[in-house]
């Protein structure tokens, strides 16, 4: 199933775990020992963002690393540009009517 | 027009908090107004070449703005701006949340907290959004915008032709 990239970052672990495996390749064992959590509970958070494509497993004998997919993570910053932008427009908007109403008062 | 006025825009993942402040060239009382009457604010509030459409706005505590943003195409999207507090020319804040076109809330929203303050006749607007989770941001932006709203310079000629007109 492909999930919703928002759904990756809605929750704290899962953003605590990406934050962990920006810096290096991670096995599952090795992200679980930051937590105070199950092995099984991070399984699952691992599963969501490998569904949500955030994160890419890759196998090293016998064991699986999970690394971040920087590419996927550039997408967030784009939507909240756009909702920055969605402001800068509102307010030059603005910035408009407020000198039309000035001038109207003269 | 181009000027130096701040505009600053930051987001806060670990919070969920989006910051936006700006600066006005205008007093605080006209900044005031903007931000809190009706006529005002459907002239400005939605980026063009979307249209806002207030339906009806009671701005006092425990009142609220019905609104939607209306695309070129004529389509409606509904939202609701509950009032939870307000020191008039001081800080307002609200509570909001998309709606369908019978006013019925699509909860969980955003919580808004807006700041007004004046120095040497430019006012400051600060305003924080806190948003339960970042995929409501997303419906912000998705509801509508994905076309790719752009400024266009035929709507500043028409505001302008506009308010002259009612003069």
């Amino acid at each position: 199933m492909r999930r919703d990239i928002f759904q990756a970052i809605a929750d704290p672990t899962r953003r605590a775990i990406i934050t962990l495996i920006a810096l290096q390749a991670m096995t599952p064992n090795a992200i679980a020992d930051n937590f105070n959590t199950t092995r099984q509970a991070v399984s699952k958070h691992l599963r969501i963002l490998t569904e949500c494509e955030l994160v890419k497993q890759e196998q090293q004998g016998r064991e699986i690393y999970y690394s971040l997919e920087i590419e996927k993570m550039k997408e967030i910053d784009h939507w909240l540009n756009q909702f920055r932008k969605i402001w800068e427009t509102r307010f030059n908007q603005l910035d408009e009517v407020l000198s039309t109403i000035k001038n109207q008062e003269k | 027009m181009k000027n130096n006025l701040l505009f600053d825009f930051t987001v806060d993942k670990t919070t969920k908090k989006v910051f936006v402040d700006r600066e006005f060239a205008a007093d605080l009382s006209l900044v005031w107004d903007a931000f809190t009457k009706q006529e005002i604010l459907d002239q400005w509030w939605a980026p063009k070449p979307w249209a806002s459409k207030t339906k009806h706005m009671n701005f006092e505590v425990g009142g609220r703005r019905f609104y939607a943003m209306v695309s070129p195409e004529g389509q409606e999207h509904w939202s609701i701006q509950k009032y939870t507090s307000i020191s008039p020319n001081t800080n307002f804040k609200l509570l909001n949340a998309f709606a369908d076109k019978d006013e019925n809330p699509d909860l969980p929203g955003s919580e808004w907290d807006l700041n007004f303050s004046e120095q040497n006749g430019t006012t400051k607007v600060s305003i924080t959004i806190y948003n339960e989770s970042l995929a409501r941001l997303e419906q912000m932006i998705e509801m509508g915008f994905k076309g790719g709203f752009t400024m266009t310079l035929n709507y500043l000629e028409n505001l302008l032709t506009t308010l002259s007109q009612r003069q």
